[in-house]
């Protein structure tokens, strides 16, 4: 029983990280601060939610195989994210306010460089 | 609960589709698509069809987007033309008069779920109980797919042999006309797009010490599907996608020359022809041993075990096809210049 | 349940003519492809629903459990090798348009329909 809440807790706890991920990657301004936010999602939500699975499923194979799944996770969704970053950066992709043309007035509008506005508006269009 | 989830899926599903036809940027077409595929691997999964799922989630989210993608970059990204509004109302009207007929349709459809329909009633149950009894394997999705079904995968399996000659074929000729009708963005995007397929990720230390890591590991899961598809979800098709992935992994992060170096063309060539030959002799050796073209009951004393020989042998001939042709495919569209 | 069923038959129409719509109306041939794959998709979706047997499971036999309602494994299987065979047939469309932009020097339908006129 205790085991029960404990998962449940989170659980609720890990969507409540996705959801703030979410958020995130619709509110924020600019590419960079957008994959901040998703990495969220990755890391704090995916944690969380296959601990909650773990405890669901006790011990088990099932426990063993979600830790491996953990382990994967771990390794591979920071670096994806860092990948994102550089290639945005390879493309030109400017971080919101470091470059005076761009400033921050001009928000997601992004649309100057060619390039910037296809992989920062990916999400919008 | 599953009810709620399910819902959920099905409705991002649709957002997803909507939003891959309305966007003119092809890139972003191509990523929302593999963010459909995984959606509906995550939906099939809950359809029960643990088998299907996997294969959706290793090709229709991983190699698809990577050709997708490869064909891109020798075609260009952008959409040119909206349609006309003429040609946008024909089709809309067109569209909608058939969902609603197809809707309509749908209220004549046995319930969901419902166990006595003719669909579960007619030969599914007995697929199950035979599985149980002659062939002994607790998959009894390999065991349709393999043996009672055998003809028909080994159809499919030269359906998909011959996809990858045509390709090697279309790819082997050159084009005759140089016309360049390019603006300069687009030549700037193309050259980009070289380096990267040139060069791989080498310049990236992060990407690619994590991606050497995970290749063995990645290998020995399609192994792992491979052989163990009997027992579990897997088998040849899906552990020929994983496989073909970790090398594609190793070809963008090493850039396509090393890849190449470690299966050469001829190789893979021999692996699409050998898979379907495998396949093939199997079928061949049991009727030299007195049975019919693909009775495996006949390769050992004992049918159940020579059930069992019969599967892992043509689950082998499966992936190996899938690997060679999957790979071919990539390097064919990877290593084409850019005309 | 009845109502997750049809919802489920409902998605199924919309992707199809989702699909359809991209094929028929657009003149980008990627985009077709596309919205073909869409379309294949959505003959999957159909597949699968209805082989689903409410309260079953993944049709793999475990052993010691009795009396176990498993989903029809036919649709699985059919669908199983149709994903490949798309992903084969899709490449080999995809070559075509690689080829196509390479003679032509566009991939979008009007300028194709034109070049051939002259």
């Amino acid at each position: 029983m205790a085991l029960d809440i404990a998962s449940w807790v989170l659980l609720s706890m890990g969507g409540l990280f996705v959801f703030i991920g979410g958020v995130g990657v619709l509110r924020m301004p600019d590419f960079y601060t957008r994959i901040h936010a998703s990495s969220l999602t990755d890391t704090m939500g995916a944690i969380l939610i296959i601990l909650g699975i773990m405890l669901q499923a006790g011990a088990s194979l099932a426990a063993i195989k979600l830790a491996m799944i953990l382990l994967f996770l771990l390794i591979t969704s920071p670096t994806a994210t860092n990948a994102l970053a550089s290639a945005a950066l390879l493309a030109g992709v400017r971080p919101c306010g470091t470059d005076p043309v761009m400033s921050a007035d001009k928000g997601i509008d992004l649309d100057t460089n060619a390039d910037a506005g296809s992989l920062g508006e990916g999400k919008d269009t | 609960m599953t009810i709620i989830f399910g819902v959920f899926l099905l409705t991002l599903m649709v957002i997803t589709a909507l939003a891959i036809v309305h966007t003119q940027h092809l890139f972003v077409a191509v990523i929302l698509s593999g963010i459909f595929s995984l959606l509906m691997a995550a939906n099939f999964f809950l359809l029960d069809a643990a088998d299907v799922a996997l294969t959706e989630a290793a090709i229709g989210a991983g190699i698809s987007t990577v050709l997708f993608l490869g064909a891109l970059t020798l075609t260009g990204e952008a959409e040119r033309y909206r349609s006309s509004s003429v040609n946008r109302v024909v089709a809309l009207g067109v569209v909608a008069a058939i969902t609603l007929m197809v809707i309509y349709a749908t209220f004549d459809k046995p319930a969901f779920g419902d166990p006595q329909t003719p669909v579960q009633q007619h030969v599914a149950p007995w697929y199950i109980d035979t599985t149980a009894n002659d062939i002994d394997i607790p998959n009894v999705v390999t065991a349709v797919l393999a043996s009672f079904r055998g003809y028909d995968t080994l159809g499919e399996v030269f359906v998909v042999l011959t996809a990858g000659i045509g390709i090697l074929f279309l790819f082997s000729a050159t084009p005759t006309r140089r016309k360049k009708p390019q603006t300069e963005q687009e030549s700037e995007v193309e050259s980009t797009a070289e380096i990267k397929f040139g060069e791989g990720l080498r310049h990236f230390l992060i990407p690619q010490v994590v991606g050497r890591l995970l290749i063995p590991f990645i290998l020995l899961f399609g192994l792992y599907v491979q052989f163990h598809g009997d027992y579990g979800p897997g088998g040849g098709f899906q552990a020929g996608a994983i496989i073909a992935a970790a090398i594609i992994l190793y070809a963008l992060l090493e850039g396509e020359a090393r890849a190449l170096r470690v299966i050469p063309q001829w190789v893979l060539t021999g692996m699409m022809a050998g898979g379907a030959i495998l396949y093939s002799a199997v079928g061949v050796v049991c009727m030299m041993l007195d049975g019919n073209f693909l009775e495996y009951s006949v390769l050992a004393a004992d049918p159940i075990t020579g059930q069992h020989i019969g599967i892992i042998v043509i689950e082998a001939g499966v992936g190996i096809t899938v690997t060679g042709v999957l790979l071919s495919i990539f390097h064919a569209f990877a290593g084409r210049r850019r005309f | 349940m009845e109502l997750l069923g049809l919802y489920h038959y409902w998605v199924f129409a919309v992707l199809l003519m989702i699909g359809f719509y991209a094929v028929i109306s657009k003149s980008n041939l990627i985009k077709k492809l596309i919205g073909l794959s869409i379309f294949q998709a959505a003959v999957f979706l159909l597949y699968i629903t209805m082989g689903k047997v409410a309260g079953g499971t993944a049709p793999i036999i475990q052993a010691g459990v009795e009396n176990a309602v498993f989903s029809n494994p036919l649709p699985q299987v059919l669908i199983l090798t149709a994903i490949v065979v798309g992903i084969s047939t899709m490449a080999l469309g995809l070559g075509i348009v690689v080829r196509i932009k390479e003679e032509y020097g566009s991939i979008e339908e009007r300028d194709i329909q034109e070049i051939d006129r002259r």
